[in-house]
């Protein structure tokens, strides 16, 4: 009986104030995602634009969204006369370790948070995400300190080296991905770990064969954002390194490209472009899980 | 051989005492079902058997062994939880074999168990799928093969069928029973609903406010229950409690239920009674099925009286109807051909040798 009568009221679109609604409401969320989509690919597309471009031809008066004379000397010169390939290295080698350490860090702490109750454990956990908050503009000048410490007392000299950032970062990464995994684990029913207690799964095993495979979207989505993170990082090596061989990509193209006063845009856009590729390839391959990781845990099962 | 023996067993939370000692003997191969009602404590209980809650006081003994410090793990039971928790990331097969593969079980013989258990439980082409494809009661046979593969001393079952719909709780009900009679491993069981606990149970241990009621065959509690708590809440629809004076008549004693309500009190429990004559606080439990429409012929202990009926309720085979004395709401039941009409009188027979004197004040049945 209930399906003729929906059946009924389809038939007649004209009267179903519910299709009507739908029909607006879907006009109005393409009108602003069209809007979006525009103002948020206008960078991107002004980028690929000018790269190909020629010095005399950006400089021109002419229509900056149209190239006369398209060119690849940008992307030549880049990536044969620069040190860009070296930044490429160091920005790929720290952002790959920095991951590495940060979810090694992130996950077997946020289990131990969300599962193991120990004494003061609420507090540590709440304390990992204030950890957080404090913005890295105020942490660069006590971090300067320490480093001259650690030079004076154990010889060690650690700034301006790239690889230094790879004990840095994780100061940024480390307390966000753990309060992701830490919702995320604490989303995954009791029981599930009970039983594998029962099993016979020490802590490590119920870790290792239950939690990480369940709680994959939420790893990958700590990933993405991890790596995210580290690769455009600006203020630290900006901050901790000056010797071009130690820059990583966001500041030695800033450092390189511009001298003085002459901006070389070509170049710069060339740069950027393909410093925005790694993250965009890596969402493009894990798009899925990320959508599934921002969504758990919005419904039980 | 597995016994679970439980000594005293105290379970504190805080300061709030969530079980307040209890002492239980579950002898080899027997099927034990706690009952309840929410917070009475018998699922701490059951977890404390299973390892995964401490105990604040007191012995717990597995195969006469006290297992008071051993991990879950080295208790040799096995759980199946009201939520299932299968591993959602493996398959029946790898979900079922998991424990064995921890245990470093050779292959064959894993495989040899768990083809036995699927066997047993009816999984067999369900192996290779992942929980989220299986129904509601295909997971619980899933879980309950997890169990099973293992062989465990103990079966332990935290409300195993409250997240399946009425029909499927009770062909899983009758499912369990099976299993129960083909691997005859010592079981304990924890249910809210007393129908479950009847009619699995080969013995039931009614808890109540962290202490145990009583513990009997579901019959010994049915008809005779040691405390109010027991009677009313074994059965279903639940006993009738009828405020009620006890007195000295001619042939030996009256029970008086109102001004113009009187039953004389079965011969055989004259002396039993006796000293409670004149006592306030005295409750009549009386089955619904006890309380049925007149017959012609009279046999001994029952008695007639009219009443006027408030509701009645068609089941099929059988009619309840619900009358008041005084500010007491009674169920009856009569055949459905009776003739019982709402708001008219009705002639009906109390049947008193199965009654129950409650003492109120203490809760004990007399």
């Amino acid at each position: 009986m209930a399906n003729v009568a929906i059946e009924a009221a389809a038939a007649r679109p004209a009267y179903g104030s519910m299709s009507k609604d739908r029909r607006w409401a879907l006009r109005w969320s393409y009108f602003f995602l069209v809007l979006f989509a525009i103002f948020f690919l206008m960078p991107p597309i002004y980028m690929l634009i000018t790269s190909l471009k020629t010095s005399q031809e950006i400089s021109a008066a002419g229509n900056p969204w149209w190239i006369y004379n398209p060119t690849l000397a940008n992307y030549i010169e880049l990536l044969t006369q620069n040190h860009y390939l070296t930044f490429f290295r160091n920005s790929a080698i720290v952002s790959v370790c920095v991951v590495a350490i940060t979810m090694l860090i992130s996950v077997i702490a946020a289990f131990a948070l969300a599962r193991m109750k120990f004494w003061g454990s609420a507090t540590l956990a709440t304390g990992v995400f204030l950890t957080y908050l404090i913005p890295e503009t105020l942490l660069f000048i006590p971090l300067f300190k320490m480093f001259a410490w650690v030079n004076e007392t154990f010889d060690i000299q650690l700034m301006n080296h790239w690889w230094t950032l790879i004990i840095l970062y994780p100061t940024l990464t480390v307390p966000f991905a753990t309060w992701i995994m830490i919702g995320y684990f604490a989303s995954i029913p009791k029981e599930l770990d009970e039983a594998a207690l029962i099993d016979g799964a020490t802590w490590m095993q119920t870790l290792t064969k239950i939690f990480i495979p369940v709680a994959l979207p939420g790893i990958i989505a700590a990933t993405i954002f991890t790596f995210t993170v580290s690769w455009a990082q600006f203020l630290y090596p900006l901050a901790f390194t000056t010797s071009t061989t130690e820059l990583v990509l966001p500041v030695g193209i800033i450092t390189t490209l511009i001298k003085g006063d002459v901006f070389n845009w070509g170049q710069i856009m060339t740069g950027a472009l393909l410093g925005a590729a790694p993250p965009l390839i890596i969402y493009a391959f894990l798009m899925d899980y990320y959508i599934a990781g921002l969504t758990a845990g919005a419904t039980k099962g | 051989m597995a016994q679970v023996t439980l000594r005293k067993i105290v379970k504190k939370y805080d300061e709030v005492l969530a079980v307040r000692g209890i002492d239980l003997d579950i002898v080899d191969k027997e099927f034990i079902v706690l009952v309840g009602p929410s917070g009475c404590g018998k699922s701490t209980t059951l977890r404390m058997i299973a390892g995964l809650e401490e105990i604040s006081g007191g012995d717990i003994a597995i195969g006469g062994h006290v297992v008071n410090d051993v991990p879950p793990k080295d208790r040799d039971i096995a759980m199946v939880f009201q939520n299932y928790a299968l591993y959602p990331h493996m398959n029946v097969y790898e979900n079922m074999s998991f424990g064995l593969k921890l245990k470093k079980t050779p292959k064959d013989e894993i495989d040899r168990r768990v083809k036995q258990a699927a066997q047993i439980l009816d999984i067999t082409e369900l192996l290779d799928r992942k929980p989220k494809q299986l129904s509601g009661g295909q997971r619980q046979r899933v879980a309950m093969g997890r169990a099973i593969v293992r062989d465990p001393k103990v079966f332990l079952f935290d409300e195993p069928l409250s997240n399946l719909d009425a029909k499927l709780r009770v062909q899983m009900r009758t499912e369990i029973k099976k299993v129960h009679q083909k691997v005859r491993t010592t079981t304990v069981y924890v249910t809210h609903d007393q129908i479950e606990a009847m009619t699995l149970a080969d013995r039931v241990v009614v808890m109540n406010a962290g202490l145990i009621e009583q513990v009997g065959t579901p019959n010994d509690l049915y008809h005779s229950p040691a405390t109010k708590f027991v009677a009313g809440f074994i059965g279903s629809p639940a006993m009738n409690f009828i405020p009620c004076q006890l007195e000295q008549a001619a042939g030996g004693l009256n029970l008086r239920l109102a001004d113009k309500l009187s039953f004389p009190v079965p011969a055989d429990r004259t002396a039993r009674y006796a000293s409670h004559v004149g006592k306030g606080n005295l409750v009549l439990g009386l089955r619904p099925e006890h309380i049925a429409e007149t017959r012609p012929h009279t046999e001994p202990n029952q008695h007639d009286f009219d009443m006027v009926i408030d509701v009645v309720e068609p089941m099929g085979m059988e009619t309840m109807v619900y009358f008041t004395i005084g500010a007491a709401e009674i169920c009856g039941r009569v055949n459905p051909n009776a003739g019982a009409v709402a708001t008219q009188s009705m002639k009906l027979r109390a049947d008193l040798s199965n009654m129950h004197l409650i003492d109120d004040g203490t809760g004990k049945v007399l």
